[in-house]
């Protein structure tokens, strides 16, 4: 495979993190190199949102070490076993290199399609508004949405405004995706339009680290499948071989449903 | 009813209507920031300013406007080093006095207004911001705050209601707004029926206008709230 030569984008290394008695995660280790798409299975409870969420540092892992483009984000010890952002700055600027797309869309609801979209070039990169004017409507129609533009997110369908996240979160132009269960909250009818969107990133050559639900997408689009159970990888490995051919028996009931 | 009469009561009162709106707006407009702050502080998760702000809420809230007047106008002066503060050359003048009353008071009322508002931020919105790079401040500037004013915006309209009316106890401590003058007419008439009326119709006046006002800002605010057929059609290089 060609992408297993590229630089990795995203490094995990001993990640862990409690809440309260829970032990979510136990120890991940993984990696995206750039150009993958990585799908993150498991079923509810075993840990892959939260994975997900420590990588831009929405939860603060409690140990462990999360490498972006090379960058190593800097943690503080907090005490009790927990830790804390050293440097806010750095993880702001971070954060901003990485797009995130939540269950729930979070669109911000006093804001038309067009301004979600412009909002963090314009005022956290600061780019010029005639730039992110441009780049959002070419996005927008990427997505398939750009007659909506001036439409609030109340006013979209459930699809639509997964769609409107997806291009906020492209418009940062950011170095990889990450999807938290992008499809789990939409009618079955409205899936098929974020995955087709989502599909054609993948095609791109877009880095893609995906928390789904969706088979037909970790087998089909994923360069690489990564399967947790109770806060640990139970299997990775290329689809082909983990839909067929699966070591772990616990991986195999689970896409036997 | 004698017209005549009520139509010189009211072109008197009209002379005093300038002071009343004054009174109201910078009360209003101080206390806003104020509430906003004492929001954050019981915000914060910081327990002396959660505290700070409890206590504070509580005994604005919990005693009576007009005592408050007293104590600042009569009490105040009684502390001799006080008197000799630059804060005298403001806490002299029943003026400042009357401002600092109403902009306390109305701080305590609204900040439980505006909390409620920051509370009610879907918190995903938030993480949204943050998820973009945002910082806190930004966060807050551009997302929380909108969404908490357009959610606050009804409950404090009572408040800046509430507030047009008090300006009329400060007529207590000698200041001619339109119940001030309104009294010193009707010692002058004995005809305080009349006189009244005047002067409520002006206070009822003033508040349709305030509401009329609020209602017009919450409709520009919340487009996001009617039916997409009231927006904007999309015209223009649809790709």
């Amino acid at each position: 495979m060609t992408v297993s030569t590229t630089p990795a984008a995203i490094t995990v290394r001993g990640l862990r993190k409690s809440f309260g008695p829970v032990e979510v995660l136990k120890g991940i280790d993984m990696e995206a190199r750039e150009g993958e798409v990585v799908s993150i299975l498991g079923s509810s409870g075993s840990g892959k949102s939260t994975m997900l969420r420590c990588i831009n540092m929405l939860e603060t892992p409690d140990a462990g070490e999360i490498t972006v483009a090379g960058e190593a984000i800097k943690l503080a010890p907090a005490g009790a076993g927990k830790s804390k952002i050293a440097d806010r700055k750095q993880v702001e600027r971070i954060r901003s290199e990485l797009g995130m797309v939540f269950q729930s869309f979070n669109l911000w609801s006093h804001k038309t399609v067009l301004e979600n979209v412009m909002e963090a070039p314009l005022h956290v990169q600061k780019r010029s508004r005639a730039e992110c004017l441009e780049e959002a409507e070419a996005l927008l129609a990427k997505v398939g949405i750009a007659d909506k533009r001036n439409h609030y997110p109340a006013h979209l369908s459930g699809g639509q405004q997964q769609r409107a996240a997806i291009a906020r979160a492209l418009a940062m132009r950011p170095k990889v995706m990450l999807f938290d269960e992008p499809t789990s909250a939409l009618d079955p009818e409205l899936v098929g339009e974020v995955l087709r969107v989502m599909r054609a990133l993948a095609e791109e050559g877009r880095t893609m680290l995906v928390v789904t639900h969706e088979m037909g997408f970790a087998r089909d689009v994923s360069s690489r499948v990564i399967f947790l159970h109770q806060g640990a990888i139970e299997e990775e490995g290329r689809p082909q071989d983990m839909f067929t051919n699966a070591r772990s028996e616990r991986f195999r009931k689970f896409i036997s449903g | 009813m004698d017209i005549l009469f009520l139509w010189e009561t009211f072109l008197s009162l009209i002379t005093a209507l300038p002071l009343t709106l004054q009174l109201a707006a910078s009360a209003i407009v101080l206390g806003a920031f104020l509430a906003l702050g004492l929001a954050l502080c019981r915000l914060s998760g910081i327990l002396p300013l959660d505290w700070f702000a409890r206590a504070y809420i509580f005994a604005f809230r919990g005693t009576p406007l007009l005592v408050q007047i007293f104590l600042i106008y009569y009490g105040l002066s009684q502390f001799r080093g006080l008197r000799q503060t630059i804060l005298w050359s403001v806490l002299r003048e029943p003026y400042w006095c009357a401002v600092i009353a109403l902009m306390l008071n109305t701080a305590a009322y609204s900040s439980e207004i505006i909390r409620g508002g920051l509370l009610s931020v879907p918190f995903g919105q938030v993480e949204a911001a943050r998820a973009c790079g945002m910082s806190r401040f930004m966060t807050f500037r551009r997302i929380t705050l909108p969404l908490a004013i357009r959610q606050a915006l009804p409950g404090y309209s009572n408040e800046m209601i509430s507030m047009v009316k008090a300006t009329s106890l400060a007529s207590i401590i000698t200041i001619m707004e339109v119940t001030g003058v309104a009294a010193r007419i009707i010692s002058e008439t004995y005809r305080a029926i009349e006189v009244f009326i005047v002067a409520g119709a002006i206070y009822l006046a003033i508040n349709f206008i305030l509401t009329q006002l609020v209602a017009f800002a919450e409709y520009r605010l919340s487009p996001h709230l009617r039916q997409p057929a009231a927006l904007p059609t999309t015209s223009t290089g649809a790709a």
